[in-house]
């Protein structure tokens, strides 16, 4: 299945999805399809003043530009999610999304898609995270492993 | 500015520029003075810790990384000559973060400033007066000291409706020309005319010339300026100078016909200031219209708006259109021209209270200065607003020919 991944750019959460046999949805790729593509946008992001107007599709013209150009960016990882693990505060080196406001936003659509979602605490030390690990690979185990192409 | 001068190191201290699509129009707008963009490298540590340390804490960590560059400044730890802050348009959060971590650094260093709320609509032509001030502030610190006019000197202030022109003589004001902007060129050369006709000179007694206001380039190249410098730095030292407040802070306030400009100055330097041009009914504009549909003249309305009562015209919009509509409802609903007259006022002033003078420190002395500060009934609304004494100087109307002529004496002895 394709796992959406909160924060979308933990290396921890996408390696863990990927080792259940799961595909995980994170911004790494999407900025890494920006940033490959060819052309005169800008870099480092090829974030251009067009993606905040995609951005419209989620938030209206009095949302800041800057939350409607991340959500253009995490239109397709939201439009594919067929499952999701969030983790809620994380320490900064785990995975860091910017803006607050445009995590509430994507939580908030998130819950709407009705798609299995594993929602836990940032473990605060040893126990808790062997406990965390273990959640997260139940959640996965119990998941519809991804069909492998012909 | 000579492309061998070294760049101007300006930190860039931003949330959403990336993703608003318009980080390449902010380096555009740098490259073109001659600067080049730092982000001060910050561990994660000092991330985390940061909202303790500087006591204000928020939800979204592009803001507490903001917030730890600007403890990277503050303690030397990065050596930059100036800082843009910039947050997205409409976050309250980011505007909070904003206002203090500019305030932080004010207080704490003497590296000029400049705060930005930006859309994904933002050019680099909007940054590039702005950036223009942020480097001039930070390369020409000798240049701007200079405190006396010496010699025989004129300055041109360009601007969208006016265009003024002073001649200078050691420290005196000895010719002015003011003609309405009509064809840039051909309105700076008769203003220039009328100057120098009023003082008794030719082109060839003029030692210095300096350009500001929107059209200093091309002017600038026309009559080959000595300094061809933006309005903002050129507006506080004209500022600073007429109303003899060189020394210490000061606040400076222009209305112009087209933009308005706040700026907080520390011994005739801009510190921190901000520039606003989004809404036509703040600016100048909007008293010109009212003076009209009034059937006065605008040299009048000042004076018709000192009798009058703003508070009894109820205005709903700020809007040069609907506001202008709502003054003609309550014109037709009987109020006075006087009471209508103070309530354009009023609104002029209450926008740039609301919208500007929330991201400067408001020091006094406040300055007045442009055309608008001789319409005596904005001075007014904005003294009863901040609720402090506003110094509109002598020829107020003539700040940015008169800066411009102050500091281009100091290409004399080149």
């Amino acid at each position: 299945m394709k796992v959406f991944i909160y924060p979308t750019n933990s290396l921890i959460l996408s390696d863990l999805v990927e080792r259940f046999g799961h595909k995980p949805l994170a911004m790494m790729q999407v900025i890494g399809k920006k940033v490959r593509t060819q052309g005169l946008d800008s870099p480092p992001l090829n974030v251009t003043p067009e993606d905040p107007k995609f951005g419209l599709k989620y938030a209206a013209v009095e949302v800041p530009s800057g939350v409607r150009g991340r959500m253009a960016l995490f239109d397709p990882l939201l439009t594919q999610a067929e499952a999701a693990v969030v983790v809620v505060d994380p320490v900064l080196s785990f995975g860091c999304q910017g803006c607050a406001r445009t995590n509430e936003l994507v939580n908030f659509l998130l819950r709407g898609k009705k798609i299995p979602l594993l929602r836990l605490d940032y473990p605060k030390d040893e126990e808790e995270a062997k406990l965390f690990v273990y959640k997260i690979s139940e959640f996965l185990k119990s998941l519809k492993p991804e069909e492998v192409k012909k | 500015m000579t492309v061998t001068e070294t760049p101007v190191r300006i930190a860039e201290l931003s949330c959403g520029a990336e993703y608003s699509g318009i980080q390449p129009e902010i380096d555009s707008a740098v490259k073109q003075v001659n600067a080049v963009m730092v982000y001060p490298e910050v561990e994660t540590s000092e991330i985390e810790t940061i909202e303790e340390e500087l006591g204000l804490k928020v939800a979204s960590p592009d803001l507490k990384l903001m917030m730890a560059r600007a403890k990277s400044i503050v303690t030397g730890k990065v050596h930059v000559d100036a800082v843009f802050i910039s947050t997205c348009f409409r976050c309250a959060e980011a505007a909070i973060v904003r206002s203090e971590v500019r305030r932080y650094i004010n207080e704490n260093t003497r590296i000029p400033v400049i705060s930005y709320s930006f859309t994904e609509r933002t050019t680099a032509a909007t940054l590039l007066t702005r950036m223009e001030a942020l480097t001039t502030t930070a390369r020409r610190k000798s240049l701007l000291a200079r405190e006396k006019q010496t010699g025989i000197t004129a300055g041109i202030d360009s601007g969208s409706t006016t265009t003024k022109c002073v001649v200078m003589k050691d420290n005196k004001i000895i010719g002015k020309g003011w003609v309405p902007t009509i064809k840039v060129l051909e309105s700076a050369d008769e203003a220039f005319n009328n100057a120098m006709k009023e003082a008794g000179v030719t082109r060839s007694d003029i030692q210095a010339l300096g350009t500001t206001g929107y059209g200093r380039f091309l002017i600038g190249e026309h009559l080959k300026a000595d300094l061809m410098q933006e309005e903002i730095t050129v507006n506080s030292k004209g500022a600073v100078y007429l109303a003899e407040k060189q020394k210490g802070p000061a606040t400076v306030l222009d209305i112009g016909g087209m933009d308005n400009k706040a700026i907080s100055v520390l011994d005739g330097i801009p510190g921190m200031f901000t520039m606003g041009g989004i809404c036509a009914g703040a600016s100048g504009r909007f008293l010109e219209m009212t003076a009209k549909r009034l059937g006065v003249e605008i040299t009048k309305l000042g004076a018709l708006a000192i009798e009058g009562d703003a508070k009894n015209v109820k205005m709903n919009s700020y809007c040069i259109v609907f506001g202008i509509q709502s003054l003609v409802n309550n014109l037709a609903a009987g109020c006075t021209p006087q009471d209508v007259a103070a309530a354009a006022c009023h609104s002029v002033a209450e926008q740039l209270f609301e919208q500007q003078l929330q991201e400067v420190d408001v020091k006094e002395p406040v300055i007045m200065v442009g055309g608008t500060a001789l319409i005596e009934g904005l001075p007014k609304a904005v003294e009863e607003l901040l609720k402090l004494k506003v110094i509109v100087p002598p020829n107020a109307q003539y700040i940015g020919a008169v800066g411009a002529a102050l500091l281009s004496s100091g290409f004399i002895s080149k």
